[in-house]
């Protein structure tokens, strides 16, 4: 790990640099580090906000300045640099793959010289690691997919993309938390809420931990489906 | 009860914002203009963070269906209740089934009506703020409709004196209006001249400009070597400016937690208020100063903010 940098991120926040590239270990130094800032529970801090190589911290400058909050931040910073990626637990998504739920299986399938289920196969094999959520209220920015089911963007985004759709953009694959726009391949839809700002917690799935797609079937779907997220 | 009679063009009930769930995606939201937010609160009795109706472009008509103290901050809508002209800045009490209209922006584009007590509307995620795009928060998720009922809450207080609760207007935009920024955090990824154009440049506020961000129009930023406009996505504030395309975009209360562009500076906060109050078509020029100064100035302002809440509040015999 390389020199820790303290980057404005205008007058009200702070972005800590531990790197520049998408890294397990440089990452689980993000979330520990975003999580001994907000174990502070200090009056100036509003939150931390891991992502990719980096943590935000907003703050609140009449309380502390810039120069005060790198020196409240330095020791934690140090500190979270030594530790190793954590394997935490593996949250399964249960996914339905094909159909209408995955209009673009067999697009990605032809893209790939690999038969749909083949790629079913593929990508549910691996724990993905949550590197970081954003973009929209619990969508996972998540790595480890296998290379060889890298698809390009459709051409023609769609206007509505369904919530807990399942889909792959270049060498990325996620799940949508809410209905959005967007240009995706979708190949299979979640019966999961990942996010509702009705439940406790509204957003289901943590950065730092990891998840793997499970491949269910239309009647587990729609079981699944009606008893929400029980279960 | 307030029924809302005519929306408006964009009306929506907003608060301080939705802190502390940046790191789950949840967009912050909030008021685009903290400051006028804030005034308008003090002036109607309440915490300067409470949720107000903060109107665009054209404003809406509303009725009163309970008596109630409130107040206007922000741009110029020529206010009206019951017809006769009331200003900004200033409590006004509306009796029972009388109406408040505004109009179209004369001056400054957002203008916040807070109403003694506040809107008793639930919180979602700890805040009432609307998220629009997502569709939650505030009333139903969405922008205000004819035939509306919003619910207040009753008053911690009830104002009195309601002539004496009133403050000189803080300044809206001017031709050309120049806004103070903050370098970083990756003014590095764009070139001496880059940094100079921006500098140097008369902006003008595009139409696709909205909540979530100013879309500026002018000369191209040019990026440093080697860097094509993209980084890792990573934290964002209010006031970052990014450069997709060698434009500057301004990121504001509705604005992703992360992102994937490139940030050259930031509009420094105290200035914020400001370029809210910015309409499409208006112009706008940036001034380098140091982060140090950035934060003496925000510093100043929540003083100010401070002494004029004490002020407000101090108990009725005291006043004279």
């Amino acid at each position: 790990m390389g020199e820790i940098r303290f980057l404005p991120c205008g007058d009200s926040a702070v972005t800590v640099e531990f790197g520049n590239e998408i890294d397990d270990m440089l990452n689980a130094a993000v979330h520990a580090f975003a999580a001994a800032v907000e174990g502070l529970n200090h009056p100036a801090v509003q939150e931390a906000v891991p992502t990719y190589r980096s943590a935000t911290v907003h703050y609140l400058p009449w309380l502390l300045d810039f120069e005060e909050i790198k020196e409240l931040l330095a020791p934690l910073a140090r500190q979270a640099g030594g530790q190793a990626a954590l394997e935490g637990p593996v949250v399964e998504i249960p996914t339905l793959y094909g159909g209408e739920y995955g209009p673009d299986l067999e697009e990605v399938a032809a893209h790939c010289g690999l038969s749909p289920d083949q790629v079913v196969a593929l990508h549910s094999a691996p724990a993905y690691r949550i590197f970081m959520l954003g973009f929209t209220p619990g969508f996972p920015y998540l790595g480890g997919m296998n290379p060889r089911l890298a698809t390009p963007r459709r051409s023609q985004p769609r206007v509505r993309i369904p919530a807990g759709s399942v889909g792959i953009a270049g060498s990325q694959t996620g799940v949508y938390p809410i209905q959005s726009p967007g240009g995706w391949q979708l190949i299979g839809r979640t019966p999961l809420r990942l996010f509702d700002p009705a439940l406790e917690p509204p957003i289901l799935l943590k950065a730092g931990g990891r998840v793997r797609f499970a491949p269910i079937d239309e009647e587990t779907f729609r079981q699944m489906e009606r008893r929400g997220r029980g279960c | 009860m307030l029924t809302v009679l005519k929306p408006g063009i964009l009306t929506s009930i907003q608060d301080k914002g939705r802190f502390g769930l940046q790191k789950f995606g949840v967009p912050a939201a909030g008021a685009m203009d903290p400051e006028a937010l804030a005034l308008a609160n003090l002036l109607a009795g309440n915490d300067p963070g409470e949720a107000c109706l903060e109107i665009a472009a054209l404003g809406p008509a509303l009725r009163f269906e309970t008596p109630a103290a409130f107040a206007l901050a922000g741009g110029d809508f020529s206010p009206a209740l019951d017809g006769a002209p009331i200003a900004n800045y200033r409590a006004y009490s509306a009796p029972k089934g009388a109406t408040l209209t505004l109009g179209a922006a004369k001056s400054g584009f957002r203008c916040y009506l807070a109403v003694n007590g506040g809107f008793d509307l639930p919180f979602v995620m700890g805040s009432r703020s609307t998220y629009l795009k997502g569709g939650f928060g505030g009333l139903e998720g969405r922008a205000l409709q004819a035939g509306d009922r919003l619910p207040l809450s009753c008053p911690q207080f009830w104002l009195t004196n309601l002539e004496n609760r009133s403050i000189s207007p803080p300044p809206l935009p001017q031709k050309e209006q120049t806004l103070r920024v903050v370098a970083g955090p990756q003014d590095d990824c764009f070139t001496a001249r880059g940094m100079e154009t921006l500098l140097s440049s008369v902006y003008t506020v595009s139409p696709n400009s909205d909540r979530m961000g100013y879309r500026l129009e002018g000369p191209g930023i040019q990026r440093a070597e080697g860097f094509d406009g993209n980084i890792l996505s990573d934290g964002m504030a209010m006031g970052c400016i990014q450069v997709p395309d060698g434009q500057p975009l301004i990121m504001m209360a509705d604005r992703q937690t992360a992102g994937g562009y490139g940030k050259i500076a930031a509009v420094a906060s105290c200035d914020l208020p400001l370029l809210a109050q910015c309409r499409p078509g208006d112009t706008i020029r940036f001034s380098l100063i140091s982060l140090k100064e950035a934060q003496r100035l925000l510093r100043e302002r929540e003083r100010r903010l401070k002494a004029l809440a004490d002020s407000l509040n101090r108990p009725e015999g005291l006043w004279d």
